[in-house]
């Protein structure tokens, strides 16, 4: 039997188990994903979190508040734009990206109204540029941030096939390197609502990894407009520990209500 | 002290206008005025991006060319009269990415004709524009670099924390302001308040000083970024917006949420001078 066949079975036993157990309910999806960007961010010494990014933000914040438990390494230090309390910058808009050019910035998100199998993300908008049929806001940093932070994560909650493209209608940042390019950074991995695909720079392909609780392998097909390959190591995304899921409840959701007040009030506080 | 009428004559048709992002001070209150006073061919330069200000430009008929990383709402959307006219055509968008508009300004401030910047190769914005051009490290043949064009505007327009009786503006932890008006020919600046004393003889506050020389104007106007947020002193209008968003998406909308923001800004004008 085929690992492609065999994954779907193995989730589904897995999901069904968790139901049972009723932990499910008990565990929002947008906590799982915050849980899994703390994993992601494991051991980072400075995340920074662009405009809009209430997920990817508490996701650094967490990384930074387990960061501060350990008795080794230093802790992640986490800057988010749009924050006055979670960021230490005091040399305007430039700043950020002069930090990045001098490898002061390990990791970083980015987004996409498009993002294709090879990890180029549009921002700018579909059909023909400039007179698109849907404009969004524009590229903001991306062209510039994808090339120089070595672990940038691609977060879209949102997975269907029209975000999830073939080939996007225009590269606002892409994922091309050349040998002779210097190119310290790039895409390791991109998070959606359905799963975690790890990404390979050699081959330029995604690598499916995880799939969040509640949804399927085949569900993830259907809604992935590229192809992508099958981690030999693929799994359901782990439940955040209950330690973790305090963490969320209480301390990361007072930290991220400084920047995204409505989204903080999302995130349930810890029963008593 | 100038008035805001007298503050924004700089600011005519076809001028390349400078402004900055939300967080470095976005005066409201002086682009309401070049609406009023019915300003026409702008070319808006946003230094990186933009929001409300310039959408309430675009919307207003008042723009040309429009010079941008991005224009957003932030958590209240898109900004609707962007995206409207983009899809109309009805005004010229240059796409840029932030950290190549910084870097455009850096060559205008040191006056050189060009800064060299990492990244963005192989990104289409390349294609579509040709104030950026690939060129080869000098020092390190092989090595692809962007060469971004100098961006020098007519003047730069951003409100800020305070100034003194001298004129000298104190902007605060933001120093975008300051690449603001050292990249562009002249800036005009409103402010919240005047303090007495010289911000340059203030240890505390030189650092944070934008000198009165490189200045053409400032104007006191309390209040004058709102319904936007500005520095520690007040958050955005979040309802305002949310609610602006939606109803601007329609000329019509804009054309009543435009004069209800006319209308707030006159009674804070006026109460201001009767304090």
């Amino acid at each position: 039997m085929s690992i492609v066949q065999g994954v779907p079975v193995k989730l589904a036993n897995r999901s069904t188990r968790l139901s049972i157990a009723g932990n499910e309910s008990a565990i929002l999806p947008v906590e799982r994903l915050i849980d899994l960007i703390a994993t992601l961010l494991a051991g980072v010494r400075h995340v920074a979190v662009g405009a809009s990014s209430p997920i990817p933000g508490s996701g650094a914040l967490l990384a930074r508040a387990l960061s501060e438990r350990k008795e080794s390494g230093l802790p992640t230090r986490v800057s988010i734009l749009g924050s006055k309390r979670h960021n230490a910058f005091t040399n305007g808009g430039v700043e950020l990206f002069d930090m990045a050019a001098t490898g002061r910035i390990d990791a970083f998100f980015l987004g996409g109204g498009q993002i294709d199998g090879q990890a180029n993300i549009n921002l700018v908008g579909t059909g023909n540029y400039p007179q698109n049929e849907v404009r969004w806001p524009g590229s903001f940093g991306s062209a510039y941030l994808y090339h120089l932070i070595p672990r940038v994560i691609l977060f879209r909650e949102e997975h269907s096939r029209r975000v999830l493209v073939p080939r996007v209608d225009f590269i606002s940042a892409s994922s091309m390197k050349r040998d002779a390019d210097f190119r310290p950074g790039g895409p390791v991995a991109l998070l959606t609502g359905r799963c975690l695909f790890r990404f390979n720079a050699a081959r330029r392909r995604f690598i499916l990894e995880r799939i969040h609780p509640g949804h399927q392998l085949d569900e993830v097909r259907d809604q992935t407009g590229f192809d992508f390959d099958l981690s030999d190591d693929l799994k359901l995304t782990p439940d955040p520990t209950a330690d973790r899921l305090a963490l969320i409840r209480q301390r990361i959701r007072e930290e991220i209500a400084e920047t995204y007040p409505q989204f903080a009030s999302q995130l349930a506080p810890e029963a008593p | 002290m100038k008035s805001l009428v007298t503050l924004i004559s700089p600011i005519q048709d076809g001028c390349r206008l400078a402004i900055g992002k939300e967080e470095t001070g976005a005066s409201i209150a002086a682009t309401l005025a070049l609406i009023e006073r019915g300003v026409r061919r702008l070319h808006l330069i946003c230094l990186p991006v933009s929001g409300l200000q310039a959408d309430l430009l675009i919307g207003a008929g008042c723009v040309e060319t429009l010079e941008t990383s991005a224009v957003s709402l932030g958590e209240a959307g898109p900004a609707p009269r962007f995206t409207a006219a983009v899809r109309e055509g009805a005004i010229k968008v240059i796409d840029g990415t932030c950290p190549a508009i910084y870097a455009g300004f850096q060559a205008s401030q040191k006056g050189i004709p060009f800064m060299p910047l990492r990244g963005i190769l192989d990104s289409d914005l390349m294609k579509h524009r040709d104030s950026w051009k690939l060129i080869d490290n000098p020092f390190h043949p092989g090595d692809r670099i962007v060469a971004i064009e100098s961006i020098c505007p007519d003047v730069a327009l951003f409100h800020a924390q305070a100034c003194d009786p001298h004129g000298n503006v104190f902007f605060g932890r933001d120093r975008d302001g300051l690449l603001l008006a050292h990249a562009s020919k002249t800036a005009v600046v409103t402010v919240e308040e005047q303090i007495d004393g010289d911000f340059i003889q203030d240890p505390i506050r030189a650092g944070a000083t934008l000198p009165a020389l490189y200045l053409d104007g400032v104007c006191v106007a309390p209040g004058g970024a709102k319904p936007l947020s500005f520095s520690a002193r007040h958050g955005p209008d979040t309802e305002w917006l949310l609610r602006y968003a939606k109803v601007a998406r329609s000329a019509s909308g804009f054309g009543e949420m435009l004069d209800e923001l006319m209308v707030l800004h006159r009674a804070a004008a006026a109460s201001a001078l009767s304090e």
